[in-house]
């Protein structure tokens, strides 16, 4: 880690390290943030769905010849909100995800082979670059870009954060005190779909799961405490995002979404050791 | 603090009740009662102004019913928590007071929430466990807890829809001198469905009983009798009153089978019943 650490200065001295470390924080902190409440609504298996939309979304506009964020967002969000509509009360269900899923993917194959076989090698790679992000390779513009969405997010999901926790938690009461349970339901999931695009142009829409739920899931295990897990899993994200950089800064041989996926599960994986769960057994507490 | 006046409410083009009169002051206990599927449900979300009437009026604290939100708590019928929740108690009451709002808190607001809950968790005694996550509480101490949301705001009338529902006896009991004790200490009117009167029998101040086509209202020693019950449902019913003071109903007629029936193993009971 020493090695690692003196490493930094030097590295921010490269625009390309520079732009992933910007934009790498505001999409880890939205993905942080969004993630907390798809780990308590239970919605995680919606992030991985989305994760295929946005394989599917980005080849269709690279095949179509625009520009690939214009495909990717426009998938995330409107498979997001067909969720949303498929399942009940603004909660996508399993069964909805899991047949708009393979659907969606066998799409993305085809636009894969459509895009690849109308150009040269660089065409063939894009499938790479998408599934498993290339945020070493952002330019100054789409760095700048991902990080005011990403903020965007952030400022949405804190705005609507009572809110959101009531309607999460207790939807029956909340929506007798006025809450629009069902509405901010659509939010929510437009909200995880901007977040999922982000999310694959740094870690690709194969690894985006590792950076929205195991941040959570790790503050979670940590604190009991709504506000304090929701900061704390921003925290977290944005830590192993730049520890993964770092890291894969000092071992060129390891892709950064690779380092960032490998850190964020293995503080998840130390938070089951250390973290507090005082779960008591089901029949003592039964009553 | 409510007035009923001659309302009625249809559900799904029928008829559910009608001629309901009811007037409850503050301090004041009062029990929705009838068998399943008599609209009990309905006249608590016809008081929050979830559900219209179609004839009469209510008031609510002298306004139309849904006007004055704020200063009414509410019991929804639940289920509880899901055992993996990682929510505090605490969190689960904080939610009655700031859960609705817009944006971040202001800066120095926690402070008088979390005296206000600290305050009112006591009132509950739920201060053992609130810190605790709420899923591993026990179905007791969650609807503590819940009555503890619904305070927390400093409500004037107390809405709680079968709040005894999948509690032990013991717990029955002691969630209904809570509720009794809250009514009369706190000076909230409390109207409560109930499953079952006889747990809260010695707290009441007056009981209504709904049937198809009618209600009657008053003090349950006027209301849960055999006259009574006999006129309200046309059908011969007696009131018996155990050595200890229990009331039991024999002869109350279930509802029309148009309605589901959440306690279907009820209807096997036959028609010798508690009081509900």
């Amino acid at each position: 880690m020493t090695g690692v650490g003196l490493a930094l200065p030097g590295a921010l001295g490269h625009p390309f390290f520079l732009h992933a470390v910007l934009a790498g924080a505001a999409i880890a902190a939205a993905s942080g943030m969004i993630g907390y409440f798809l780990v308590l609504r239970a919605q995680v298996f919606t992030g991985d769905a989305l994760g295929h939309a946005a394989f599917t979304g980005a080849l269709a506009a690279l095949a179509d010849g625009v520009d690939l964020r214009l495909g990717l967002f426009a998938a995330t969000v409107v498979i997001a909100l067909l969720l949303g509509a498929l399942g009940r009360s603004g909660r996508a269900d399993d069964i909805a995800i899991g047949s708009v899923f393979a659907w969606i993917t066998g799409l993305g194959a085809f636009f894969l082979t459509m895009y690849a076989t109308s150009g040269g090698a660089d065409n063939a790679g894009a499938g790479v670059r998408v599934l498993f992000g290339s945020i070493f390779g952002l330019s100054a513009k789409q760095a700048v870009t991902a990080a005011v969405v990403a903020a965007a997010v952030c400022g949405a999901v804190l705005a609507v954060f009572r809110p959101l926790l009531f309607a999460s938690v207790d939807p029956a009461v909340a929506a007798a005190r006025g809450v629009p349970v069902r509405v901010l339901g659509f939010v929510f999931l437009a909200l995880v779909g901007v977040t999922a695009g982000e999310a694959t142009q740094a870690v690709g829409s194969l690894l985006l799961l590792g950076l929205l739920a195991a941040p959570a899931g790790t503050a979670q295990r940590l604190t009991d405490n709504p506000a304090r897990a929701f900061v704390l899993s921003a925290v977290l994200a944005v830590a192993d995002m730049w520890g993964g950089l770092a890291a894969s800064y000092a071992l060129p041989s390891m892709p950064p979404s690779f380092a960032v996926v490998a850190l964020a599960t293995a503080l998840y994986a130390a938070a089951f050791a250390v973290g507090p769960y005082r779960r008591r057994t089901a029949a003592s507490r039964a009553g | 603090m409510v007035c009923v006046d001659d309302a009625a409410v249809r559900v799904g083009g029928r008829p559910l009740w009608s001629h309901v009169r009811l007037d409850i002051a503050a301090g004041e206990f009062a029990a929705v009662l009838g068998p399943n599927g008599a609209g009990k449900s309905t006249l608590i979300k016809a008081i929050l102004g979830l559900v219209p009437t179609t004839a009469g009026s209510i008031r609510v604290l002298g306004e139309r019913p849904g006007r004055l939100a704020d200063r009414v708590g509410y019991l929804p019928q639940r289920r509880s928590f899901d055992a993996d929740l990682r929510i505090r108690g605490l969190d689960i009451v904080r939610m009655g007071w700031d859960g609705d709002r817009w944006g971040l808190p202001r800066p120095g607001a926690g402070r008088a929430a979390r005296e206000r809950i600290a305050e009112v968790v006591d009132l509950v005694g739920a201060s053992a466990y609130a810190h605790r996550p709420v899923g591993q509480c026990s179905g007791g101490e969650q609807q503590r807890l819940l009555i503890a949301q619904a305070l927390v705001r400093r409500p004037e009338l107390l809405l709680l829809d079968e709040p005894l529902d999948s509690l032990d006896l013991p717990n029955q009991a002691a969630v209904a001198a809570l509720v009794g004790r809250i009514c009369r200490t706190q000076g909230v009117a409390v109207v409560m469905v109930a499953h079952d009167a006889n747990p809260i029998l010695a707290h009441l101040d007056k009981v209504i009983y709904l049937a198809e086509g009618g209600a009657v209202a008053g003090p349950p020693r006027e209301v849960i009798t055999s006259e009574t019950l006999t006129r309200l449902y046309g059908t011969p019913i007696e009131v018996l009153r155990a050595g200890d003071g229990r009331l039991v109903v024999v002869g109350q007629p279930e509802p029309p089978a148009a309605h589901t029936d959440r306690h279907a193993s009820s209807r096997t009971e036959g028609n010798r019943r508690a009081v509900r």
